[in-house]
């Protein structure tokens, strides 16, 4: 049935149904009811219900949250606000965030995911910064899966559409495919901005009877209830739930960027806040908690699109490009030039006041009377029970075969839909916008210029899901460790994290205890590397008729290279350099991309992170980057050695000559091992000595794997494999699946 | 030489333009709001890359008709150079400066990579600096970069040597292969009559910082800069 079809006035009907249908409990409406002292009316039932939704008010995971380490000197604003603030020194700040779009983006992909790119850069230049860099982490079910193509395309052109025309560059991310994500994909988005750091953006309304301005596009009756459906499980009526999806128009999301951030050089603003999930409801009751003051809002002033909305359609719609400020009473007039400058709808909607109450008007009645301290303080919080997962046991090399061919193995596995180029996924995004872009996608980690500087902001983001679902501890703590290992690989101090947290039902022990088990991953690592959490989101119930995603904490990280002309790259660039392995090697194949392939299923114990080793290694790898010793860089990850060393020959169009290997570890294990903390590193000969003595000194292991030269992958034993044939192997995959109906 | 950079609502690369001319030209270039009648003494104006009006109706469609538009018109007509790079050369022919259209890409997607250029001609003010028949590496970023337009125009625009820029491999072959958007004749950009107009699908203010990943585009800004000073 169509809730919002109904009118708001105070209900005297509000039945169990009803409440149900609003995705609250019996409990959750006894406590609303105590709350409020009363039978809310509709309006008010819909407000209590996206604000204690899931989504909105994070009642399962906020316990577990509090574990994560979001201190250091580095960071300006921690978790709380629209999204984390960093220092990069000179006056700078980067301001980052990375967040969900997974429900609307399966329901109808194409405005699901733009409307998530949108909604993330909102976050970031509503905290006064320019967005300077997007990133996406997607996940997809199988390939053979019937829906997987034509979510690809859609995903893809919807982010590509709304960050093209921002003109702000989509510089990478990654994308995987699993069959655990056919009924619930995931789409993860992030953005970057550089803001003055003493000139940040907050959103705690303070001050009574400053105005509220609304701002941006006009309201309509898209995305009502988004919240609500993005906190319940999926099942065979899913799809009926598109009118739930939002609807994105970049064009004027660019037009608001603008204006605010225009505005934003004049002393107007007190507080801004976007209307993102839930709307007008959650900017407005945000804002005035967080400044403790109260908020009185004329529904007859908010620019409508749509004939006889409302109060309920209002409150609860999830229409894009709309932002909510309140101003310094003098500053109306500045403001409302500047907005009508870029020709969009401003209009003074309510007043904060001391009441500490949230009051909705619409047509002469109160529609709404919510003591603001029940919204925001008496939500439910839930310690939901939790079982941990019996780890999987540690896979011996000695039992998983060895290939015929060692480079036939390479191949196939180079040209996987796993390792496979992302090109055809990238080039439709403009990665090049802004001319600050000094890494494109395909590295370890983009890397782009702060405008005007030397200096460069390196980000990646980062999770290998088949860890997490055999061991969401040590997997957790391998997303951040490979995060850290990225940035690193460029050349860049890393500096903090943004998290989107990815998992099934909370209501069911074991996925809680994913959930909790992953948060012990991240907080351990967080804090032995120095790589404290600034932002983040969750998204609980990416489940489909009981059918749960593999645990998912995707990692998004950025750091800062004090200058581009000391950056790494992956591409190999001399004939005659030497290439060296950094890190231990164990030949952990447990979870490896090899074993899949050869054995048709991942399985055992995921590669522990010694992340003692780990920072041993990075900050040895930093260092030899920065003294100009290395002349490429690469982290070993998905696929292990070998397909480390593949990706660097293709990148730089140079071979490389393998020596034999050390026993007695065996060869495919040492090949395709995915052991963690290890980087491949090229080097003039000359520099050979410093970097033994370097990696000696750092307690490092550091083995010759061969040298740079020739046009093929040359290893003894076996005939070469032409970088010719391995690059037709790895670009082909893509485009083929994409084109063939 | 002074520059303006026109503004529309949408525009997203008029900072890189006035990046890259400000780096050829030691002077920041003015920019101009699409909402103005009136465009100061310009040596040169631009008109940058982006999704002006969000491309409604049709990409540049919108743009063409904005009032700061008649009067890019009329200086064009008096011999002033007018630049116009993707979303501007959209706008160039919307306004009837340059003849054809700018199609979806023949793949309907948006591609964003480097392509190969032959430069066609170097008796240009934007030119000057280039050899004539040199293979040179500018970026693409756009949706609706296929050029067309009808037989007895392509024919007239090859006579009269007015092709400036054409997608080419490596060997300076304009391929099949080399052409990313399907254009007519592996059309990159092309000059109004009298060679002072340029409308350019690549990108050459992407391409112009040491710093990145090319500099073949600074060459064009330099050529601007010898010829009208």
């Amino acid at each position: 049935m169509n809730i919002a079809a109904r009118t708001a006035k105070p209900a005297d009907g509000i039945t169990p149904e009803l409440v149900a249908e609003h995705g609250l409990s019996r409990d959750e409406y006894q406590l609303l009811l105590g709350a409020l002292g009363r039978e809310p009316s509709l309006t008010e039932l819909g407000i209590f219900s996206v604000m204690w939704s899931e989504h909105c008010s994070y009642k399962s995971s906020r316990v577990w949250l509090k574990k994560l380490p979001t201190e250091g000197p580095q960071v300006i604003q921690g978790p709380g606000e629209n999204a984390g603030v960093v220092d990069l020194g000179d006056g700078q700040a980067a301001v980052f965030k990375m967040e969900s779009h997974n429900h609307p983006s399966y329901i109808e992909p194409y405005q699901g995911a733009a409307t998530g790119v949108g909604g993330i850069m909102r976050d970031v230049f509503t905290m006064g910064a320019r967005p300077v860099a997007n990133m996406n982490a997607l996940r997809f079910g199988a390939p053979d899966h019937p829906k997987t193509k034509h979510l690809v395309a859609g995903v893809v052109s919807g982010i590509g559409d709304y960050g093209n025309c921002m003109g702000v560059p989509t510089v990478g991310g990654e994308t995987n495919f699993d069959p655990g994500y056919n009924d619930n994909i995931l789409v993860n988005a992030m953005c970057v901005g550089i803001a003055d750091a003493g000139r940040i953006f907050t959103s705690a309304a303070k001050g009574i009877g400053h105005p509220v301005v609304y701002v941006g596009s006009k309201t309509g009756r898209d995305g009502i209830h988004g919240a609500t459906m993005a906190s319940a499980e999926f099942d065979e009526a899913s799809e009926e739930k598109r009118p739930t999806v939002q609807v994105g128009d970049p064009f004027t999301e660019k037009l608001l960027l603008e204006a605010c951030l225009e505005l934003m050089t004049e002393d107007a603003i007190v507080a801004i806040q976007d209307m993102g999930a839930a709307g007008l409801t959650s900017s407005s009751v945000e804002m005035a908690d967080k400044g403790g003051v109260g908020i009185d809002l004329e529904l007859d002033r908010v620019p409508t699109r749509e004939e006889g909305m409302t109060a309920y359609e209002m409150m609860l719609s999830e229409s894009q490009e709309r932002m909510l400020m309140i101003l310094k009473p003098e500053a109306e007039k500045i403001a409302e030039r500047v907005f009508r400058k870029w020709e969009l709808d401003f209009s003074v909607i309510g007043y904060t006041t001391d009441t500490a109450h949230l009051v909705v008007r619409h047509r002469g009645s109160v529609e709404a009377d919510i003591p603001l301290a029940a919204l925001a303080h008496a939500a439910p919080v839930y310690e939901r029970p939790w079982t941990k997962k019996e780890p999987e046991a540690i896979v011996a090399a000695e039992d998983v075969p060895a290939p015929n061919s060692t480079l036939a193995a390479l191949e196939y596995l180079m040209g996987s839909p796993h390792l496979c180029s992302r090109r055809w996924i990238w080039e439709q995004y403009d990665h090049m916008v802004m001319a600050d872009t000094a890494q494109r996608p395909g590295g370890d980690a983009a890397v782009v210029r702060v405008h005007g500087t030397p200096k460069g902001l390196a980000i990646s983001c980062d999770v290998t899901p088949r860890y997490c679902a055999a061991d969401p501890y040590e997997g957790a703590k391998q997303a951040v460790a490979e995060c850290w290992r990225n940035l690193t690989a460029v050349g860049a101090d890393p500096l903090a994290i943004t998290d989107c947290m990815n998992f099934g039902n909370p209501e069911r022990p074991e996925i809680m205890g994913e959930f909790a088990s992953a948060v012990e991953g991240m907080a351990e690592a967080c804090t032995a590397l120095a790589f404290p959490v600034v932002s983040g989101n969750v998204s609980l119930y990416n489940e489909t008729n009981g059918v749960t995603i593999p645990p998912t904490p995707a990692i998004g990280g950025i750091g800062l290279i004090p200058d581009i002309a000391h950056m790494a790259t992956i591409a190999l660039k001399r004939p005659g350099d030497v290439l060296m392995l950094l890190g231990a090697e164990s030949g952990h194949l447990g979870q490896s991309l090899y074993l899949q392939m050869i054995s048709g299923a991942t399985r055992g114990a995921p590669p522990p992170v010694d992340l003692d080793a780990e920072r041993r290694a990075g900050d040895l790898v930093r260092g030899l980057i920065s003294d100009g010793c290395l002349s490429a860089v690469h982290d070993v990850s998905d696929g292990g050695l070998l397909v480390a060393i593949a990706e660097m020959a293709l990148a730089g169009g140079l071979g490389v000559e393998l020596d034999a290997l050390p026993a007695p570890l065996l060869p495919h294990a040492l090949w395709f091992g995915e052991d963690q903390g290890r980087y491949v590193v090229a080097a003039s000969p000359d520099q050979a000595d410093a970097i033994h003595k370097a990696a000696a000194v750092a307690k490092v292991p550091l083995r010759l794997l061969g040298k740079v030269g020739g046009d093929s992958i040359a290893l003894d034993g076996e005939p070469k494999l032409s970088l010719a044939a391995l690059k037709a192997a790895h670009e082909d995959w893509l485009p083929r699946f994409m084109a063939h109906g | 030489m002074k520059a303006s950079v026109i503004v529309f609502p949408g525009s997203n690369c008029d900072r890189d333009a006035a990046v890259a001319l400000e780096a050829a030209t030691g002077q920041a270039p003015a920019m101009v709001w699409h909402g103005d009648s009136e465009i100061p003494a310009s040596d040169l104006i631009v008109l940058p890359g982006g999704f002006s009006y969000g491309d409604y109706l049709r990409s540049g469609a919108m743009a063409a008709h904005s009032p700061v538009m008649r009067e890019v018109v009329t200086r064009a007509r008096v011999g002033t150079p007018v630049l116009g790079i993707c979303n501007g050369f959209q706008v160039l022919t919307e306004a009837g400066l340059l003849p054809g259209v700018l199609m979806r890409n023949a793949t309907l997607k948006f591609i964003c990579r480097d392509v190969l250029l032959r430069v066609e001609r170097n008796d240009t003010a934007y030119a000057r600096r280039y050899v004539k028949g040199e293979v040179v590496k500018f970026a693409i970023a756009h949706k609706d970069g296929s050029y067309f337009a009808d037989d007895a125009t392509i024919e007239r625009l090859e006579g009269e040597g007015r092709v400036g820029f054409r997608y080419c491999d490596e060997h300076g072959k304009p391929s099949d292969g080399a052409n990313p958007n399907g254009s007519r004749n592996n059309i990159a950009g092309i000059y109004n009559e009298t060679g002072t107009v340029l409308g350019l699908m690549p990108h050459p203010e992407r391409l112009a910082d040491p710093a990145l990943s090319g500099t073949d585009g600074a060459k064009m800004f330099l050529s601007l800069v010898e010829t009208l000073y």
